[in-house]
């Protein structure tokens, strides 16, 4: 009994790590599969779906990523925008000033996404240690003010090297005038796009995707997930039986500094980067993706990204509707998750039956969804 | 310019962040929720103004009175279908929605107004007041400080004098205890939603006037920064409101004068992050226990 | 030595104090009660003595050692836990996580080794199956080890939560009210179990509790509280017989 019980838990969380690693790793296969048959037959309009495949990867590990704070631990966090602002600078900083002492393209920007993971997954700690004793709406007011600061700090930098080595100054615009363009090269002007080199491939993406996919279900399947989860169930419960709540709200939000940095590099190695890039906007942009998919449901956010990335881009008259499309999705999948209305209530009852097979109860329906 | 400049242009930028603030604390304070939409009713307000001023051609007071009428309704309706239903639901949920609303009102007025900012005529007409050869104070600065400092006056005494806003203090100080003794809780979160709408709409006014131009996101920052002025004084707390919105009005314009105008942003909010690792609760907030 | 010795506990919230000069003492393997009418501060009491709320005056020992200012989570780990009067159980999760946070440090492993899935993650994750397991065994709660904790009926709710609190190993387990809301069937039941657990695990219970056949039938000691101070302590039916007791409770 005992023994089968085990098998039976670590065949289901093995199976929902499998399942969804091979949904991201189906989707570049299928698409992939897709572009080349599309090619061989002399079809045009590939070129469209092959460049949402590298933003695609990326906004995977910024959901998935930002899942792991707001669904697993249950903190909102409003500036994932600003660890992958982190990420993207110090990763896209280090790829342009070893262009030339690493002349090895995915050596370098193997070691630009570590340098840009530990740097951001650094600003998470040192954020998260002031920051998590705060709670809930303050919480998420802070980080969205953490998230402006990084962007505007970032934005107020302008480095310059010549052999002489690299000059920093800050909120001190460069003189163009005075940059010699034999001998010195502008790393970073301030809100000016910065230029690292664009040697991020699909494969490259796609791998890190699924791998984030797998971390993030060992984390979420192990003594530290449920910890996180019994924070964010009952946070009084949770310090009842010993379980140190600053702690692992701090790992918690380390994690997914760290994969928001790693998905920084990546954007910044097949996008041109720009401070204004990582604005609240783009922060609220992932939670619509971590929320419509279901909060702390990892599949759910891996196919809403997908889904919610390429639907406007497809739909190019819809794409005008785009935000406003996502407005609604938040507003109704809130009232209709989350409200003990009597009509909220009322309304699902009636969705439910018109799905219902037949003779079956409601509370059937409920051990169904249970076992799924 | 000279120091006193700033300071009174920077009292007038508080002003208005006074104003937003108000509507946030009332909020909170009674509906326990971070209406984080309160901010993007301000820029309705400015579009309202603008349209009645430059399409229908009304008279500035006749439109700004439009827009509070219409910020009232707005704000009311918003509470009723997206934030009732959510009453008992978590607060991440709530201030989930709450995005949601703010996303909805920007996109609308993109989708209305397009992309691009307009400019605003000022609905001002005070001439500028010339003190001396480098100092002069304009009249939308006069008008703005002048307007705030009535209406704090004037919610003040209505919220400590009237039997609504006695109603309104019950029910933040405890919901379930306030409808025991007859209070109707939906009608006082209604007015409560009414009255921080239509000192949105009056923030609009002022603010579109002082920097004349308005476009989708005109709200966010301001109200993002009215947000952090009321958690500065206290959230729930009416004069920590009007203190944290008047300071942190005055801290910007000062850093952006003598700092870099490019970090007084982050400057504002390096301040709120200071104060609430010091205080959690602000200057006049008052610590919330959950009971266990 | 007694194992839970409070001495002239105090707290108050402002002006009020909540609970006023209150001792009491545990004995290893003791039931013990402490009643009360509604708001006489027997949840403070319990709240005070899991650091939920650090007591104004007066000092908290088990085993001799100081518990005063140690956060709760350290209280648990040092051996008291606890259930809570309205259920708090982690809802999302299944009876088995619930349980098996419970066993949170009992099975300690890293997150590096949770991550790359080391040897430790395996062997430390099987103990927590197993003891998991045993322990919702004795509460006949083992069938239900898949379900959502919030699908379970209220009575089974209660019972996994003092599992729950079992997992964490204590010494000391305090029950706020763990009869509230059962039928005297349930309750009989109840009392079995409560006595189960002492002789299963060897641990002190202090329990609040409103239904006196409860009281009476289990625990060996009371204290009985009244306006947060020390009403009377002692062997159960003698103060049970304390018109003292009786006019607290009813009035005059």
């Amino acid at each position: 009994m005992k023994q089968k019980v085990k098998q039976l838990r670590l065949r289901k969380a093995t199976k929902n790590k499998l399942i969804d690693s091979g949904l991201v790793a189906g989707f570049y296969l299928i698409v992939m599969l897709i572009l080349t048959l599309m090619q061989a037959f002399g079809i045009s309009g590939g070129y469209q779906l092959r460049g949402m495949l590298m933003p695609i990867g990326a906004y995977l590990i910024f959901a998935l990523s930002l899942n792991l704070t707001v669904g697993v631990l249950g903190e909102l966090s409003l500036g994932h925008a600003g660890f992958i602002c982190i990420g993207a600078y110090t990763g896209g900083i280090f790829s342009i000033l070893t262009e030339s002492t690493i002349p090895i393209g995915w050596l370098r920007l193997l070691i630009a996404l570590i340098v840009g993971g530990l740097s951001a997954a650094l600003a998470g700690l040192l954020i998260g240690i002031p920051i998590l004793r705060l709670r809930g709406d303050y919480l998420a007011i802070v980080t969205l003010a953490f998230g402006e600061i990084i962007r505007k700090v970032v934005q107020s930098f302008y480095i310059v090297q010549d052999v002489n080595g690299l000059h920093v100054s800050f909120t001190k615009p460069i003189d163009a005038s005075t940059i010699d363009q034999a001998t010195q090269k502008v790393i970073l002007n301030g809100p000016m796009a910065m230029q690292v080199p664009q040697n991020a491939t699909i494969l490259l993406v796609a791998i890190l995707a699924v791998l984030t996919v797998i971390v993030l279900h060992h984390v979420i399947d192990s003594r530290q997930g449920r910890a996180f989860m019994a924070v964010r169930d009952n946070l009084i419960a949770a310090e009842s039986i010993g379980i140190n709540v600053t702690k692992y709200k701090l790992i918690a939000f380390v994690i997914s500094a760290l994969f928001a940095g790693i998905g920084g590099v990546l954007f910044a190695h097949f996008n041109t980067v720009d401070p204004t890039k990582f604005d609240y906007n783009m922060s609220i942009m992932i939670l619509v993706f971590v929320v419509l998919g279901g909060l702390g449901n990892l599949r759910g956010t891996i196919i809403a990204t997908i889904f919610l990335y390429m639907l406007p881009e497809w739909f190019r008259p819809f794409s005008k509707y785009r935000m406003l499309f996502y407005a609604i999705v938040l507003i109704v999948m809130m009232i209709l998750t989350n409200s003990d209305s009597p009509w909220v209530i009322k309304l699902k009852e009636t969705v439910k039956g018109w799905f219902r097979r037949k003779g079956k109860t409601l509370a059937e329906d409920a051990h169904e969804e249970e076992a799924d | 310019m000279s120091f006193i400049s700033y300071f009174v242009n920077g009292l007038s930028l508080g002003s208005v962040y006074a104003l937003i603030a108000l509507g946030y604390t009332m909020v909170y304070g009674i509906a326990k929720m971070l209406n984080f939409a309160h901010g993007d009713i301000i820029m309705v307000g400015g579009f309202v103004i603008f349209t009645a001023m430059s399409t229908l051609s009304m008279p500035p007071i006749v439109a700004v009175l439009m827009a509070i009428v219409v910020c009232t309704v707005l704000g009311v309706v918003i509470e009723k279908v997206a934030y009732r239903p959510l009453r008992n639901a978590s607060s991440i949920s709530v201030l989930i929605t709450a995005i949601g609303v703010s996303y909805l009102l920007q996109n609308l007025a993109q989708l209305i107004f397009g992309t691009g900012s307009r400019n605003f005529q000022s609905v001002v007409s005070v001439p500028a007041w010339r003190i001396n050869d480098k100092l002069t104070i304009s009249g939308e600065t006069i008008v703005t400080i002048i307007v705030t400092t009535i209406i704090m006056i004037g919610l003040t005494l209505f919220i400590n004098k009237t039997k609504t806003g006695r109603a309104m203090l019950a029910v933040s100080e405890d919901r379930g205890a306030a409808q025991l003794m007859g209070i109707n809780v939906n009608r006082t979160i209604s007015i409560t939603f009414a009255i921080g709408s239509a000192l949105a709409a009056v923030a609009g006014a002022l603010l579109c006037s002082s920097y004349p131009q308005i476009g989708a996101y005109t709200g966010q920052m301001p109200g993002i920064k009215a947000f952090v002025a009321a958690v500065f004084g206290g959230i729930g707390s009416v004069p920590g409101a009007m203190i944290g919105g008047v300071a942190l009005g005055v801290i910007e314009n000062l850093s952006k004068a003598y700092i870099s105008s490019q970090l007084a942003d982050a400057i504002v909010f390096a301040v709120l992050i200071i104060i609430l690792l010091i205080k959690p609760t602000g200057l006049l907030g008052r610590k919330m226990n959950e009971k266990v | 030595m007694a194992l839970l010795e409070v001495n002239h506990v105090s707290i108050a919230f402002g002006g009020l104090k909540a609970v006023d000069d209150v001792s009491l003492s545990v004995e290893p393997e003791q039931i013990y009660g402490l009643i009360g009418p509604n708001g006489a501060g027997k949840t403070t009491v319990f709240n005070l003595l899991t650091g939920v709320y650090k007591p104004t005056e007066g000092e908290i020992l088990l085993d001799g050692k100081n518990l005063v200012g140690c956060s709760p989570a350290v209280i648990n780990q040092r051996g008291i836990a606890r259930t809570f009067q309205n259920i708090r159980l982690f809802k999302n999760m299944t009876v088995l996580d619930n349980v098996k946070a419970g066993l949170h440090n009992q099975n300690p492993y890293g997150t590096f080794s949770g991550i790359f899935r080391m040897p430790s993650y395996f062997r430390q994750e099987r103990r927590m199956n197993i003891r998991a397991m045993e322990l919702l065994k004795v509460f006949d709660l083992d069938q239900e080890y898949d379900f959502k904790a919030s699908n379970l009926p209220y009575g089974r709710q209660r019972k996994l939560e003092i599992v729950r609190a079992l997992a964490t190993n204590p010494k000391l387990l305090l029950l706020d009210e763990p009869a509230a809301g059962m039928n005297p069937n349930e309750t009989a039941q109840l009392m079995q179990t409560i006595q189960l657990v002492r002789e299963k695990f060897g641990i002190a219970i202090l329990l609040i509790e409103h239904d006196m056949r409860l009281v009476s039938g289990i625990c060996e000691e009371i204290t009985v509280l009244n306006f947060g101070s020390e009403l009377t302590h002692g062997k159960t039916a003698e103060v049970l017989r304390d018109p003292r007791v009786i006019t607290a409770y009813l009035g005059e």
